[in-house]
C-alpha cells in the first residue's frame, strides 16, 4: 500500500478559492517613485510617511532578491505587479449599512461575520482585502479600555506620533529585501495598541484576503503593548484560486514593554497552486518582534498551510532582561509547495529564555525546511534555549531538512536543539484500518496527533479551525 | 459466518498460506496452533486485509459477502476485528480519540448518527471495567508508553467497544503475566456469546485453559493438518508438535 498510500493525498480542494465580483479600483502596474508617490497620495498619507516609503524605495532597488533559502524561487517581474487595488467602495464606513453586501458576503463565506453580534464572542476582525481595511469590528467597545485596534491607515491618520514612533522600529526598511518592498508600497494592515496595564478582554483578528488579479499584497501590521498589559491577536489569510501566483510580501512588527505580553497566532492558508505546482501565492513575510522591555513575552504561534512559496522566520529579539520568546509552529506543504521557515532569537538581555517548537510535515513532492537561529550575545549571561525540530514525512518524493545556525558568546548560556525525522508509518494506518477508520482519517488523526503540541497554543476557535485545515489540506496524500 | 476455501497468500513472492480451508459459526471458539513460522499470524493478517500479503487463490466468504474484495476498514466495520499480537504505538492521538473516530466510523457503516459525547464517554467507562484498565487511559496516546500487559488489555478493550461478530486474537497470551492473563481471558469470554464467534492464536495450552475452545487445528507449513476437540490442545502440550511431523511422515 505504501507507495499509493502515501501518494493520494493532496487533491483536496482548496474552498476559498472562490473570486469575489466586485469593482477594484486599480493603480497602473510596476513599480516606480510615480507609483509610490500615487500609493500614498491616494491613503492621503502625511509627508514624513512618503519619506519614509521613497528611502524604503531607494533602498529596495539597490538590493537583489535572497537566493540562501532552500526554495526554488521562479523570477519575478516586479514590474508585472499591481501594487495596489482596491474594491471600490465608500472609503472607512462608519456602520456596516454602508459596506459593499458583496464585501460582506465575501467575508460571510470565509466564516468571518462582520456583524458583531454575529461573530463569536469575544473576539474582534479587522477584515482586509486586497489593499485595504473593509471594516474594524468592536472598535467602540475596545476604546473604552484605551485599546486601539483600527486600520494601518486610520492610524496614521488619528495616531500619527505612534506610528510613527513604531514603525520600522522592529523591521528596518533596510532590513531586507522584501521589508524595503513592502516598506515602500505597503498598503493597510493592522495597527493595536494596548495602554500600560490593560488586558485585552477579547481576541483581535485581522483576515487578509486578496481578491484581485495580477495584485500583490503587502500589508502591515504594528503592534505595541505597553507596561504590563496583555494581547492576544490572531491573523488568518486565503486567496483565491489563479493560474498565476500572486505575490504577498508583509511586514509584522511587534513591541513588548515592561512585563508585556503579545501572543500572535497565524493560520496561514493562501492558495497554494494546485495539484502539478500550477499557481499559488509567494509568500514572503517578515515578522519580529521587540521583547524590549524587562521580563516581557512573545509568543509566535503559527499553522502554515497554505502558497506555494513560504519564506518567514517570525523572530523575537530578547533586549530586556527576563524577558521570553516562543515561537510555535505547524508547517505543511504537498504537492509542489515549498516552505523555508523558522525563527530567529536573538539573547541581549540577561537571563532571556526562548523556546522554539517547530513541526514539519510534508507530502507529495513539496520541500520543507526549518531554519532557525539562536545568537546569544556577550552580554546576555544566563540565557536559556530550547529547539525542537520535528519532521514528518509522507510519501517518498518529498524533502525535510533543518538548518539550525547558533551563534553563542556568553559561556552562561544554556541551549539545546533536538530533532527527530519520521514517517508516518504503515503499521499505524493498517492498525486504524483494522479499526475501521480509513486512510485518510488515519492520516488526519496522526497528523493532528504530531501537531498537538502546537495546535494547542492557538486560541479555541482557531484551534479546531486549524485541525480541520491539517486534514484538508493532506487529503489525498494517502490512497 | 466465515468460510475459508484453499486460501493461498504469499509476502515478497514467498507463498506462505499454502491451501487453507476452514469453517466458523455463530458461537463457536476456533484455536489455530502450531509451531513457530507455520503462518499463524499471516492467516489473521490476511483475514484482516493486512496489505503486506498477497492472496494469489482460494475464497473467503464472511456473512455472504467476499471478504477479500473488502478494504481493511470495511472489513472491520463488517465486524471482524483483530487483537493484534504486537499493537501499534499511535504518538499524539489520545485513546478517547481513536476510538471515537472508530466508532462512529462503525456507525456511519450501519446508517447511525455519531455517538454524542457523554454517551460515549458512559460506553468507554463501562467497557473499561471488563478488562480493569485504568481510568488515566483515555488520555494516553494509543498504546504509547503502554507495558506489555496493558497493550493487550487494551486491544480487548477495543474489541469490546467494537462489538465485532468474528474477533481474532493473534498470540493475545503472549508476554502476559498470569493475572493479565486471566484479565484478558475474562474480558473475552464475557464479551462471547451465541451470535459471535473467535479464532484464538496459540503457542500454548496455557490461554485455553481459560478461553475454552470448540475446535483446535493445527497449522503447519502453511496448511490446517490436523483438526480435533479441545483435547487436541491437551495432547499437544504434552507432546509437543513432532509427533503431528511424524504422522506426516516428515
Amino acid at each position: 500500500m505504501s507507495e499509493n498510500i502515501v501518494d493520494k493525498v493532496t487533491q483536496g480542494d482548496y474552498k476559498y478559492g472562490f473570486v469575489t465580483d466586485i469593482e477594484t479600483e486599480i493603480i497602473p502596474k510596476g513599480l516606480n517613485e510615480d507609483i509610490v508617490r500615487l500609493i500614498s497620495q491616494k491613503k492621503g498619507e502625511p509627508e514624513w510617511l512618503l519619506e519614509y516609503r521613497l528611502k524604503a524605495y531607494r533602498h529596495w532597488c539597490t538590493l537583489e532578491m535572497p537566493k540562501w533559502a532552500h526554495l526554488d524561487i521562479p523570477e519575478i517581474d516586479y514590474q508585472d505587479i499591481y501594487y495596489f487595488a482596491a474594491p471600490k467602495s465608500k472609503p472607512s464606513p462608519k456602520s456596516l449599512d454602508e459596506v459593499d453586501p458583496e464585501l460582506l458576503k465575501t467575508f460571510d463565506k470565509l466564516g468571518i461575520p462582520l456583524e458583531e453580534q454575529k461573530q463569536l464572542s469575544g473576539m474582534a476582525v479587522d477584515a482586509v482585502m486586497d489593499s485595504v481595511s473593509v471594516k474594524t469590528t468592536y472598535k467602540e467597545n475596545l476604546a473604552e479600555l484605551g485599546i486601539i485596534f483600527c486600520s494601518f491607515s486610520e492610524a496614521v491618520k488619528d495616531y500619527p506620533d505612534l506610528v510613527k514612533k513604531y514603525l520600522g522600529s522592529a523591521v528596518s526598511y533596510a532590513d531586507n529585501f522584501f521589508a524595503a518592498l513592502n516598506s515602500a508600497v505597503f498598503s493597510d494592515g493592522s495597527f493595536v495598541y494596548i495602554p500600560k496595564g490593560v488586558r485585552c478582554p477579547m481576541e483581535l483578528s485581522t483576515y487578509f484576503r486578496i481578491n484581485a488579479k495580477n495584485t500583490g499584497q503587502f500589508e502591515r501590521t504594528l503592534i505595541v503593548a505597553d507596561d504590563d498589559s496583555y494581547v492576544s491577536y490572531l491573523e488568518g489569510c486565503t486567496a483565491p484560486v489563479r493560474d498565476e501566483s500572486q505575490l504577498h510580501a508583509a511586514i509584522v512588527e511587534l513591541i513588548a514593554h515592561d512585563r508585556a505580553e503579545i501572543k500572535y497566532s497565524t493560520v496561514q492558508n493562501w492558495y497554494p497552486g494546485d495539484k502539478d505546482g500550477k499557481g499559488g501565492i509567494y509568500n514572503f513575510v517578515t515578522k519580529r518582534a521587540i521583547c524590549k522591555g524587562d521580563s516581557s513575552k512573545v509568543s509566535w504561534t503559527q499553522v502554515e498551510t497554505g502558497s506555494a512559496i513560504t519564506w518567514k522566520y517570525p523572530s523575537c529579539v530578547l533586549q530586556g532582561d527576563n524577558s521570553v520568546g516562543e515561537f510555535y509552529s505547524v508547517a505543511v506543504t504537498n504537492n509542489y509547495q515549498q516552505a523555508d521557515t523558522g525563527t530567529k532569537m536573538i539573547h541581549l538581555g540577561k537571563n532571556t529564555r526562548s523556546h522554539i517548537v517547530s513541526k514539519g510535515i510534508s507530502a507529495g513532492h513539496s520541500q520543507n525546511s526549518y531554519r532557525g537561529l539562536v545568537k546569544v550575545s556577550k552580554n546576555a549571561d544566563g540565557a536559556r534555549n530550547f529547539s525542537q525540530c520535528d519532521s514528518l514525512l509522507l510519501g517518498d518524493k518529498c524533502g525535510a531538512h533543518t538548518f539550525p545556525y547558533m551563534d553563542i558568546k556568553n559561556d552562561t548560556a544554556v541551549v539545546e536543539h533536538e530533532a527527530t525525522t519520521s514517517k508516518i508509518n504503515e503499521d499505524q494506518i493498517f492498525y486504524c484500518n483494522q479499526r475501521g477508520i480509513s486512510n485518510e482519517d488515519a492520516v488526519g488523526l496522526i497528523v493532528n496527533g504530531y501537531a498537538k503540541e502546537v495546535l494547542n497554543k492557538l486560541p479555541m476557535e482557531f484551534a479546531v479551525e486549524a485541525q480541520k485545515l491539517l486534514s484538508v489540506s493532506l487529503e489525498g496524500s494517502v490512497g | 459466518m466465515l468460510e475459508i476455501k484453499n486460501l493461498h497468500a504469499n509476502i515478497n513472492g514467498k507463498e506462505i498460506l499454502k491451501g487453507i480451508n476452514l469453517t466458523v459459526r455463530p458461537g463457536e471458539v476456533h484455536a489455530i496452533m502450531g509451531p513457530n513460522g507455520s503462518g499463524k499470524s499471516t492467516l489473521s493478517s490476511v483475514l484482516a486485509g493486512n496489505p503486506t500479503f498477497t492472496v494469489t487463490e482460494g475464497e473467503v466468504n464472511f456473512y455472504g459477502k467476499n471478504l477479500l474484495e473488502l478494504s481493511p476498514e470495511d472489513r472491520s466495520r463488517e465486524g471482524l476485528f483483530l487483537s493484534f499480537q504486537y499493537p501499534v504505538e499511535i504518538p499524539g492521538v489520545s485513546m478517547v480519540n481513536f476510538m471515537r473516530t472508530a466508532v462512529n466510523e462503525h456507525r456511519k457503516y450501519k446508517g447511525l448518527d455519531p455517538m454524542s459525547a457523554s454517551d460515549f464517554l458512559k460506553l468507554m467507562r463501562e467497557k473499561k471495567e471488563l478488562v480493569e484498565l485504568d481510568n488515566k487511559l483515555a488520555n494516553r496516546s494509543v498504546n504509547e508508553g503502554f507495558s506489555g500487559g496493558e497493550k493487550k488489555r487494551n486491544e480487548i478493550f477495543q474489541m469490546a467497544m467494537l462489538e465485532p461478530r468474528l474477533s481474532i486474537l493473534d498470540e493475545t497470551d503472549s508476554g502476559l503475566d498470569i493475572d493479565a492473563l486471566r484479565i484478558v481471558a475474562s474480558g473475552v469470554n464475557k464479551l462471547k456469546s451465541k451470535d459471535n464467534a473467535s479464532i484464538v492464536i496459540t503457542h500454548y495450552q496455557r490461554l485455553l485453559d481459560y478461553i475454552v475452545p470448540d475446535f483446535v487445528h493445527v497449522l503447519y507449513k502453511g496448511k490446517i493438518v490436523k483438526s480435533a476437540g479441545r483435547e487436541l490442545a491437551l495432547e499437544l502440550e504434552e507432546k509437543g508438535y513432532d509427533w503431528i511431523k511424524k504422522e506426516l511422515g516428515e
